[in-house]
């Protein structure tokens, strides 16, 4: 594998509050493969979200990095940590949008309402490529024309309230992808869609990727948009990266038990065998608040395969498992291993 | 397994939502957006029955209709007690407050739909008071009971809503849906805003509750997963009209009208290793006040012919060896349409 276009380690965002540290990060480590799409997978609450603002540095108030980097390849100049630039200074600003690029869950919500939609596209426009407003103009046509936005050139004046959904969340693809980023980050770009235009976009963002050869992290809670899209997969629970590998392995040999349930807990179209109902195999309890601090795995509460006093007592450190599958238990003996030697090193 | 499906519980007739547009300074009518457009649906009692339809199709409005908590324009509702049968379309207030006892709903928000300054014991009680005038320790026992079948504990009975988890809020608005035993409960959209972990544990809930108590389902989703494993018929909604009914199996392995053909071929699977076909339909639904001619899918389908432009399909029987299977397309058994699954 090539150098990574965005490298992440120990990332770590929190904030002090009331009732304690609030850790929603605590230590990501991924990287993203150039001109792939990686897929970032878990329930609420598990830091998903919190992983994609951090990597454009854009950490809800008062949220802020504490720890890790996040290394963005610069080619010969070598690379640049996103961490460590100030979240409103002139480099972290020439970076975002240009070389790193979001679209939102909600479209709505994430436009300027009084704004039309081209003329928001052409702002990044003049303001990252110093384009005309002719040519930005232009390019912005173009960029609506390329996301499959009919009458382009008249949508071009349309207001985000003009739209459907999935017309918006073409308008948002066609913002974010205004420079070319190299890294595309979508979160949840689906959810809020109807799945006939869910298909319809994650087609699109499928071509554009492909096309451009652009890097894609997709966040996403649906594991059938993970499978259809993704080449790797990253599992998160509570903060923390807990399976990785590519998405074949993720659904054939999911190692790690919470990716078990997540997978098992889905009720699957065309699995239905005869009229009889069966239970679905559900995970118990649910994703531990931020605030959280849970000895041992963190997962052990909720694990149905769980050792007591030895889940309950070590961190599980990440380690390979099998070839390219990466995962954070304590019942994989490369884990224990691991989990031993970091425990001693500290 | 739900019990024999033998006698139904609900049926309905004819039943239509029209909103009326006003525009201009005046207010005036100028138009109507029909959310529910003349739909006949029969509930068997002890079955779920699945209503499914991407947004704005009309679902939610049907379920709220038959409850009368939006009214309807047309149609009638008849609910089939143990005391006869009655028109809930045609009660009045007291009557209607009789028959809500039969009849409840669960809501799809379990953020919203709880209020934030009512404990669980007041928000789980509400209906026994209103309703069932029931007081004191009876009460309380009865708040318990419920807790304890949805899985909650009685330690919970006075904390308040913000202390509890989507999952755990999902399980007090079923306590108070069934708070009075109903034969009938409206799931609108009951597992949508959950995380699948506990989607599963609610599904199950629902399940488990049915073959105690023998509820009988109106199970409303816009996920065709969560119906196909919940639901023992299901009908499909497009723009206010129902355009395919049948046992859930046949509706998903052989379905007749394109658009579900289509809808079905747009679920992503949870398996890297199947890459269904997609069936690509056109563009996106119609604006409901502004409905085309002919069959309302003709502009998206990828079979439509002339007929389908000038003639609207009614809904008719298209199959029949286990049970009714209807569906409305001029070409319903011409087509060889693909489903899913064995």
């Amino acid at each position: 594998m090539s150098t990574p276009v965005l490298s992440i380690r120990g990332l770590e965002v929190g904030a002090r509050s009331r009732h304690g540290m609030l850790r929603p990060l605590r230590g990501i480590d991924l990287d993203l493969p150039r001109a792939t799409t990686t897929g970032l997978v878990g329930e609420s609450g598990c830091g998903k979200s919190m992983t994609a603002r951090a990597l454009l540095n854009i950490t809800p108030n008062p949220m802020r990095i504490t720890a890790g980097s996040v290394r963005l390849d610069d080619g010969a100049a070598g690379s640049i940590d996103l961490a460590r630039l100030d979240p409103d200074g002139a480099p972290m600003r020439a970076i975002r949008g240009r070389r790193l690029a979001m679209i939102f869950q909600e479209p709505m919500t994430a436009f300027s309402p009084v704004h039309t939609i081209g003329n928001q596209i052409a702002e990044m426009l003049l303001i990252h490529e110093k384009l005309n407003k002719r040519a930005a103009r232009e390019r912005s046509i173009e960029m609506l024309d390329l996301v499959g936005m009919p009458n382009a050139r008249q949508r071009f004046d349309a207001f985000p309230f003009n739209l459907s959904g999935g017309m918006r969340q073409r308008a948002m693809i066609a913002m974010a992808l205004a420079c070319r980023p190299d890294v595309l980050v979508a979160d949840e770009p689906t959810t809020a869609l109807d799945v006939t235009i869910q298909a319809q976009i994650l087609e699109l963002l499928q071509r554009l990727q492909e096309e451009l050869g652009m890097t894609v992290l997709l966040i996403t809670h649906d594991l059938g948009v993970v499978a259809r899209t993704t080449s790797r997969v990253a599992v998160m629970y509570l903060g923390q990266v807990v399976e990785e590998t590519t998405t074949e392995a993720l659904f054939d040999t999911p190692m790690h038990p919470y990716t078990q349930g997540l997978l098992g807990s889905v009720p699957r179209l065309g699995s239905r065998k005869g009229g009889k109902r069966e239970r679905l195999p559900a995970m118990r309890g649910s994703v531990p608040p931020a605030l959280s601090e849970l000895p041992g795995c963190a997962f052990h509460p909720r694990c149905p395969k769980a050792v007591p006093g030895l889940c309950d007592v070590v961190k599980p450190a990440m380690a390979e498992v099998a070839e390219g599958h990466k995962a954070r238990c304590l019942l994989y003996p490369e884990v224990l291993d691991a989990s031993k030697a970091l425990e001693t090193a500290a | 397994m739900s019990p024999p499906m033998s006698t139904p519980l609900i049926e309905i007739k004819g039943l239509s939502k029209r909103f009326p547009i006003h525009s201009g300074l005046s207010r005036r009518v100028t138009g109507e957006v029909r959310a529910i457009d003349g739909i006949d649906l029969t509930i068997m009692r002890g079955e779920t029955l699945g209503l499914v339809g991407e947004s704005g199709c009309g679902k939610s409005t049907t379920g709220r209709a038959i409850l009368r908590a939006i009214e309807p324009s047309a149609g009638e509702i008849l609910f089939h007690g143990e005391d006869g049968t009655v028109d809930v379309a045609k009660l009045g207030r007291t009557d209607l407050k009789r028959i809500r006892r039969r009849m409840q709903m669960v809501f799809q928000d379990p953020y919203a739909s709880l209020n934030p300054r009512m404990n669980v014991e007041e928000i789980i009680a509400e209906p026994l008071i209103c309703l069932d005038h029931m007081s004191g320790k009876a009460r309380r026992e009865r708040v318990i009971e419920l807790l304890d079948l949805v899985g909650l504990n009685a330690s919970y009975l006075l904390r308040y809503p913000h202390t509890f988890s989507g999952g755990q809020r999902q399980r007090i608005g079923i306590a108070r849906a069934l708070a009075l035993e109903p034969d009938f409960v409206v799931c609108d959209e009951a597992v949508s805003a959950l995380d699948v972990s506990v989607q599963a544990q609610v599904l199950n809930l629902l399940t488990d509750i049915q073959e105690r108590l023998g509820t009988t389902y109106l199970f409303i989703s816009h996920d065709l997963g969560v119906i196909e494993h919940q639901c023992d018929r299901v009908a499909v909604m497009y723009l206010g009209k129902i355009v395919e009914f049948a046992d859930t199996e046949t509706l998903l392995r052989r379905p007749k009208m394109p658009y579900v053909e289509a809808l079905l071929s747009a679920v992503p699977e949870a398996d890297p290793h199947v890459k269904r076909e997609r069936v690509a339909i056109r563009g996106e639904v119609a604006d409901p006040a502004n409905l085309p001619s002919g069959c309302p899918f003709h502009p998206r389908c990828p079979y439509a012919q002339n007929v389908c432009r000038t003639a609207a399909p009614t809904l008719r029987q298209v199959e029949g060896e286990a049970g009714p299977h209807l569906a409305a397309c001029h070409f319903a058994e011409a087509l060889t349409l693909r489903g899913v699954g064995a």
